[in-house]
């Protein structure tokens, strides 16, 4: 693969005006396929992370590599179109246009991947299945529960297959049952293959999350767990124990990781563990 | 890194799809600001509109009439006096090879009155005229009552009345007496408009003979009225002074009566400048609705603005997809604007039974101006929007 890190950071930092250091020098790499969460309390500078990881900023010093792109060298355009065809985001607000249809939201997001309407639509209506909301693409965002529109959001996110999924918080707005109906959805996506960072400052999420990464006052204070492994059991959800004693052989953390590509599972290997899945 | 990063470009229907959903959430506020450039639009199609139809009216009008009449009138001598027309003048016409027909009308120092009671000074501002029997063919006029002079009335104390003339002395029917030179003439008929020779309508006519015998006619014609071909009248006007008096040709005056009304024509088409300035002042006002709209628009939706530059729209698409919005609330404001613009026309024209014309520039023209204040009105937005940081527009809440 000529592409060994989908995230690549190293030194970077992030001063704003008024002389506030957001990171103070943080290395991180990112494999493809795993599934970790950026965890820190608020102001530790995780959403700076996200703003670094999802190119919507650039650093103050310091290297961000994106599915190989060094983001220094590109051009406001050329990092539209990284963000376009390599990022999905997941926001803790759903940011779904109101009065359109879940098909045409999920639709929306392959907009400016230069994808033909038409192939928008088959592809938005494939993610939706993959999101377990195949039956409701017409609905629009108000006549869904928060869940299924965080669902939805996730759908839009993965619609184009990018190599990383960046959720924000992606439970912050919703009861722990709509958030654990969202975590599993994006269970089984790291199952089928999918990168996915989290950024969240819930422990309880963290917990649940293969590979930990903690940030505090710019730094990244601990980074454990093995990404690739498949997640423990969804938290606050009944009868999520059995999932977790399935999985718990995989997680044993892996200290002072930078990560690395080689212990990578093949697609097919993690599907199959993943066949256990609570989703119905 | 021989991998190349370049983003898509938005297919024109995209654009338009995309800046029609910003349009499609807010619909109260679309349509009051679109209401303001419809009016501005509308007030000048119908200012157009309007004067075109009246113009449209004048030209069928001078169709319908023909613009080969020619009048021929004494003019002044050397001295300045006023001069004559022989009286062979006619006869003369007539032989002019494109000539089709040719009349005369000639002064007569009298006055009409209904009675010999009514003093000589009343005379209701209308002339007495002799004229030629074939004039009535010659000005294509008609009689609304009674007939035209023929070989047997025209040597009788016969008259027949302008339209105009009638309506001044109170007859509406023949076979009335009224006073002229001193003696009773009966009115055989009473013509009908005559829009090319509206001298005639203020007229009361009688034959060139009991003119001369009874009311001192001396059979000088005052004007000649001659129809040629359409392509000769150019022609015979050159030649007409030559023929009506060659000995004196300087003393004739030619003109051609439909001149007048293609000036009138020309005038109708010359639009009120005010109410036209007026329209441009409600368009201006109705392109800065626009622009205010679409300031609101922008910062309610910076959120949307993150998400988009997010999901991988460059500056240039978001830039692009605020200025389709304020293009098409525009456009929109411009069709409404033209409808009831055409609409306004149509119901005064059918109003003054006037043909409606709404000139296709016209519409062109108002659909063009709503283009360019939608542009004008959209770019500053659009800046702004495209301007926004991503991480700044994902943090609003």
């Amino acid at each position: 693969m000529s592409v060994p890190y989908v995230v690549e950071l190293r030194g970077v930092t992030k001063v704003y005006a008024g002389d506030v250091q957001a990171l103070r020098g943080v290395d991180l790499t990112v494999a493809g396929g795993e599934l970790l969460a950026i965890v820190g309390p608020s102001g530790s500078g995780k959403s700076t992370m996200l703003h670094m990881i999802g190119t919507l900023d650039r650093p103050t010093s310091g290297t961000v590599r994106i599915d190989g792109f060094d983001v220094a060298g590109l051009s406001d355009r050329e990092l539209s179109a990284l963000r376009g065809r390599s990022l999905g985001f997941v926001f803790q607000q759903f940011h779904l246009a109101p009065g359109v249809s879940a098909l045409d939201n999920v639709a929306e997001g392959l907009l400016y991947t230069g994808t033909p309407r038409r192939e928008r639509r088959e592809r938005a209506a494939a993610a939706l299945e993959r999101v377990g909301l195949g039956h409701r693409l017409a609905h629009k965002p108000h006549q869904l529960s928060g869940g299924e529109q965080q669902r939805v959001a996730v759908a839009r996110a993965v619609a184009g297959d990018p190599p990383l999924l960046l959720a924000d918080e992606p439970t912050g707005n919703l009861d722990s049952a709509a958030g654990a109906e969202v975590l599993s959805v994006l269970r089984d996506l790291h199952a089928a293959g999918t990168t996915i960072a989290v950024i969240t400052h819930d422990a309880e999420i963290a917990e649940w999350c293969p590979r930990r990464v903690r940030v505090r006052d710019g730094r990244i204070v601990d980074d454990a767990g093995n990404g690739a492994d498949p997640p423990a059991g969804v938290p606050g959800r009944a009868g999520s124990t059995a999932d977790a004693a399935d999985q718990a052989d995989g997680s044993a953390d892996v200290p002072g990781r930078t990560g690395s590509a080689a212990d990578v599972p093949g697609r097919a290997e993690r599907a199959a563990a993943d066949i256990t899945g609570s989703r119905t | 890194m021989t991998r190349r990063l370049s983003p898509s470009r938005l297919a024109p229907s995209d654009v338009l799809r995309v800046g029609a959903a910003g349009l499609r959430a807010r619909p109260t506020r679309v349509i009051l600001s679109a209401l303001g450039i419809a009016i501005g639009i509308a007030t000048m199609i119908a200012v157009i509109g309007i004067s075109s139809s009246s113009r449209e009216e004048l030209l069928r009008q001078l169709d319908r009439l023909g613009t080969n009449l020619l009048t021929v009138s004494p003019g002044h001598t050397l001295f300045g006096e006023q001069a004559e027309l022989p009286t062979t003048a006619v006869p003369m016409v007539r032989r002019v090879g494109p000539v089709y027909t040719a009349s005369a009308t000639g002064s007569i120092d009298t006055t009409i009155r209904r009675t010999d009671r009514i003093p000589a000074a009343v005379t209701g501002g209308i002339s007495v005229q002799a004229a030629t029997t074939e004039l009535l063919t010659t000005l294509e006029g008609r009689v609304t009552k009674g007939a035209w002079l023929n070989a047997a009335t025209e040597r009788q104390p016969a008259v027949v009345l302008g339209s105009e003339a009638a309506k001044r002395l109170g007859i509406t029917r023949i076979g009335v007496q009224v006073w002229m030179g001193e003696r009773w003439f009966t009115v055989v008929g009473i013509l009908g408009p005559m829009p090319l020779a509206p001298e005639i309508e203020r007229s009361a006519l009688v034959g060139f003979p009991v003119a001369e015998r009874l009311l001192g006619f001396d059979g000088h014609p005052s004007k000649i009225y001659e129809r040629s071909s359409e392509e000769s009248v150019e022609t015979v006007r050159d030649v007409l002074p030559r023929t009506v008096n060659p000995e004196n040709p300087q003393e004739v005056e030619v003109s051609r009566p439909s001149d007048a009304l293609a000036a009138r024509a020309a005038a109708a088409g010359a639009f009120t400048n005010l109410l036209l300035g007026l329209g441009a002042v409600a368009l201006l006002v109705g392109g800065v609705g626009v622009a205010n709209t679409m300031v609101i628009s922008v910062l309610e939706r910076r959120r949307e603005i993150g998400l988009r530059r997010s999901l991988g729209a460059t500056r240039g698409q978001v830039r692009i997809q605020f200025l389709a919005e304020s293009l098409l609330l525009s456009a929109l404001g411009g069709v409404v604007g033209a409808v009831l613009g055409s609409l306004a026309t149509a119901g005064y024209a059918l109003s003054r039974g006037l043909p409606t014309v709404v000139p296709p520039w016209a519409i062109g023209g108002a659909v063009g101006a709503t283009l360019v204040i939608g542009v004008i009105a959209g770019i500053y937005p659009a800046m702004r929007a495209a301007r926004l940081s991503p991480t700044v527009a994902l943090s609003t809440t």
